[in-house]
């Protein structure tokens, strides 16, 4: 059986699992929850999935990997085997473990990087909006100011600036995505901070902060996922592209942006092993585009025909 | 009437989809126009009035397909007619003039180049003719400036003269046929008279037929030569205009008549210290004075109706009193004490007083929370309510708005029709405890069976818990329905104030007595004898 038929295979599997537990979800749930099963398209299903696969093994990292991350335990490039099931790097760790590893580390820092992004360009793009004046002036041009700087360099002065922990690589990433989600949550704020139920609110003796969370928010919520998304995917390249120039995630921690580069002599001799973490984030993204495809078509209110 | 057949149309079905499912939205109508005849067609929403109309054009609206019967047009099948031959009729001897005229034509185009569109692409005239005709169409709809007014923009007139501007427009061609879908309905009641005429007068000067559709029974009154009954879509009845006003056959067409027969009883005289008074208010948008020197008060279980065209200061009003716009001059007394001019130097106790109902019920209701919050909130802010006693206190609301809690408390707004919306408005308003309610427009998006429907629920609801509503409205058959007292307003200033049997009685101010005549009476003849009347400067010219 070669690799590209193993892959495949694997594919039309998830693919099957997600149909089944599509209907049993639509089984099982009641009232809106179940109105969501039964309006989801088979691929947000398998985008789901998928996305609950790679968060189990994320967080099972220890107790799936078979040997520890960091550890030299065979010789350089091995074969696969069935004790190195996908075989060693080119100092003898197991590439298995560092692809589950990988996941921790990769996906984790992507997803906290871009839900600090999101939870505080957001909550900022709504308070502009719903406040306005000299608020919304000041706090937009700032961001003006930031995204006039070309984002790789400004995440490369930051990180030059701020040295390069793994903390310093989310704040800096995070800050620089922030700017992005402000201004789309400030462009969706203001078209719904207009309506009479905000008047309403207000009229109400609401503060800010529960106008934002209950009234605003809620009918912001479908593009706002939707751009989460897209910005998860961008901030994988980010973090690919700062590791390549050595300012992203530090070796021997495993991330799949490296791993790809260090095992790249592997290809000239015929192996796939290389192409691995790179077939991880593509996975990864197509999944996540597939749920957000299916969020934006529910926030745009158009029916699966 | 002996004249030529026009149109036939025999049992007519059209469905909808809603989801997979299609239902019929239209059960088997039939339809025949003569030559030069004017058919009313009316019923409440959903009735499938507009759908019959765009029918006869041989159209279906997305998502609804013709499922059978047939559709004649002067010897041509509509039905079987390629889309083609329709595209040559449609503009040309069929023409059709919506209901929003500001949001049918096109905004980046001026208002000739739209006229001459149709007349050029049919090859009826050329260009130069087509301008030509258009000033001519516009001098006789009256419209001011009709030499000019075809080169502005459409957001550079006013609404009444945008719809006859359409109206002109569907002219263009000289068309054998027009299908009017509620030319009026978004009009206030001065403007409404304008058209109306225009449409009359225009209408009978080609000899053109035409389609009328509205739920406003007066207004087609005066237009058609024959009303037509839809409900549910069937037909209900149908008959000459004066025959069906006189003696209207069916127990349907009866209930739609008695819509404006609800009026509340006289109230006694009031005493004491009104709930709030408007005292020599002053209010401005930047350097422009909306509103100048108003006052007025509201007592305690009365309802004073705020009468005006739009743009005459009765929102802005509202704005005042809710403290969205803190006036220039002159304060707002609630109970004696001044209120605090700004809404955010109110206490919570202060804003709990005033509450607020809407005019559309589809922006003032958060879509995507469930009734249960949209009701809770204002019981859980002002009094406090918390878990099963703010449970209990939703139900009870639900009740008293007549909608079974059991079934709408977990619901969205978007799952309620357009009168069960504006219920939960009223719901929303009456969670808060106020003592003063201020109902901005809050039948004038609803058709007339539902708008009784509300306004006997406001007036039950005034009853139990002696609210004073403030009724926004231009409507003047609501305001005789439910009014105690009348504020008419008229480019921001109060006009005439007064308990509604003085107001309804004359002597009127010019601007009341032209507010009052304008308002349609169910009677054929009642526009004829007013522009008449009008003509020999009995009334006053509009203002």
């Amino acid at each position: 059986m070669g690799f590209a038929t193993s892959v495949l295979l694997g594919l039309a599997g998830l693919f099957a699992l997600a149909w089944v537990l599509r209907a049993g979800a639509r089984s099982i749930l009641t009232g809106q929850s179940r109105s969501i099963a039964l309006d989801m398209p088979l691929t947000a299903a398998f985008g789901l999935l998928v996305i609950a696969i790679y968060a189990a093994v994320a967080i099972a990292a220890p107790a799936l990997a078979p040997f520890p991350e960091r550890e030299i335990v065979g010789t350089q490039f091995e074969a696969w085997s069935s004790e190195h099931v996908l075989g060693t790097d080119r100092i003898g760790r197991d590439i298995l473990s560092r692809l589950i590893y990988g996941a921790r580390n990769t996906v984790g820092i992507a997803f906290a990087t871009t839900a600090l992004a999101f939870v505080v360009g957001s909550i900022l793009g709504l308070w502009a909006a719903l406040t306005g004046g000299w608020l919304d002036q000041v706090l937009s041009r700032f961001v003006d100011a930031l995204m006039s700087i070309p984002a790789l360099i400004f995440s490369l002065l930051l990180l030059t600036i701020f040295g390069t922990s793994v903390l310093t690589l989310i704040l800096v990433i995070a800050a620089v995505d922030a700017t992005r989600v402000f201004r789309l949550a400030r462009a969706v704020a203001q078209g719904i901070v207009v309506m009479d139920y905000i008047e309403a609110a207000k009229l109400r003796g609401e503060g800010a902060w529960f106008l934002i969370r209950r009234e605003i928010l809620p009918n912001a919520m479908a593009p706002l996922v939707a751009e989460f998304g897209l910005r998860f995917c961008f901030v994988f390249l980010t973090i690919s592209s700062l590791s390549f120039l050595g300012l992203g995630i530090k070796p021997p921690t495993a991330d799949w942006g490296s791993m790809v580069r260090d095992n790249a002599t592997l290809i000239t001799f015929g192996d796939v092993t290389p192409l691995l973490p790179a077939g991880c984030i593509a996975l990864l993204t197509v999944a996540v585009n597939f749920v957000v495809d299916w969020q934006l078509h529910r926030a745009s209110g158009l029916k699966e025909s | 009437m002996s004249r030529d057949v026009l149109l036939t149309i025999e049992g007519l079905r059209i469905e909808g989809r809603s989801g997979d499912d299609w239902t019929e939205i239209v059960k088997g109508v039939d339809l025949t126009l003569h030559k030069g005849e004017v058919l009313g067609l009316i019923g409440e929403s959903g009735a499938g009035k507009s759908t019959v109309g765009l029918a006869a054009m041989g159209f279906a609206r997305d998502g609804c397909r013709i499922t059978g019967g047939t559709i004649d047009f002067d010897g041509i099948d509509l039905r079987k007619a390629s889309e083609a031959v329709k595209r040559d009729l449609r503009g040309a001897r069929i023409a059709y003039v919506a209901q929003s005229a500001a949001a049918s034509f096109n905004p980046a185009h001026k208002l000739i180049d739209q006229y001459c569109e149709a007349p050029v692409v049919h090859d009826v005239m050329s260009r130069d003719e087509a301008e030509r005709d258009a000033i001519d169409l516009y001098r006789r709809m009256q419209l001011p400036d009709p030499d000019g007014i075809g080169f502005r923009y459409p957001h550079q007139v006013s609404g009444g003269q945008l719809q006859r501007a359409m109206t002109a427009m569907a002219m263009s061609c000289r068309p054998d046929l027009i299908i009017f879908d509620e030319p009026t309905t978004a009009l206030d009641v001065t403007t409404q008279i304008e058209v109306l005429a225009a449409i009359r007068d225009i209408v009978r000067q080609f000899d053109t037929a035409a389609i009328y559709i509205t739920h406003d029974l007066a207004v087609v009154a005066q237009a058609a030569d024959r009303i037509k009954v839809l409900l549910r879509g069937e037909e209900v009845e149908e008959a000459e205009t004066r025959q069906m006003l006189d003696a209207p056959r069916e127990e349907y067409t009866k209930s739609l008549w008695a819509v404006r027969s609800f009026a509340r009883p006289e109230q006694p005289a009031p005493t004491g210290t009104p709930i709030l008074s408007v005292r020599d208010v002053t209010a401005a948008y930047g350097t422009v004075n909306v509103l100048e020197d108003v006052s007025f008060d509201i007592h305690a279980g009365r309802t004073v109706a705020v009468v005006g065209e739009s743009g005459s200061g009765k929102s802005t009003t509202a704005r005042v009193i809710t403290g969205l716009l803190p006036p220039k001059r002159g304060e707002v007394l609630f109970e004696g004490s001044p209120l605090p001019p700004a809404l955010k130097g109110r206490t919570r106790e202060q804003l709990r007083q005033v509450q607020m109902i809407y005019q559309m019920a589809d922006t003032a209701l958060n879509p995507k929370l469930r009734l249960r919050e949209l009701i809770g909130r204002p019981a859980q802010m002002y009094l406090g309510l918390q878990g099963g006693a703010l449970t209990e206190r939703v139900r009870d609301l639900l009740h008293l708005i007549e909608l079974d809690p059991d079934t709408y408390i977990d619901r969205l707004p978007g799952e309620l029709s357009g009168g069960q919306k504006q219920r939960i408005g009223i719901a929303r308003a009456l969670a808060a405890e106020p003592k003063l309610i201020i109902c901005d427009e809050v039948t004038s998006a609803l058709d007339q069976i539902v708008q009784e429907g509300i306004l006997k629920l406001l007036d039950r609801l005034q009853g139990e818990f002696g609210l004073a509503y403030m009724f926004i409205t231009h409507d003047l058959a609501t305001v005789r329905a439910i009014a105690d007292d009348v504020v008419v307003m008229q480019q921001g200033r109060v006009v005439e104030q007064g308990p509604k049997a003085e107001m309804f009685a004359p002597p009127h101010e010019p601007y009341t007595e032209l507010l009052l005549s304008s308002v349609p009476e169910m009677d054929p003849d009642w526009l004829t004898r007013l522009l008449a009347a009008r003509e020999a400067g009995q009334t006053p010219a509009t203002a």
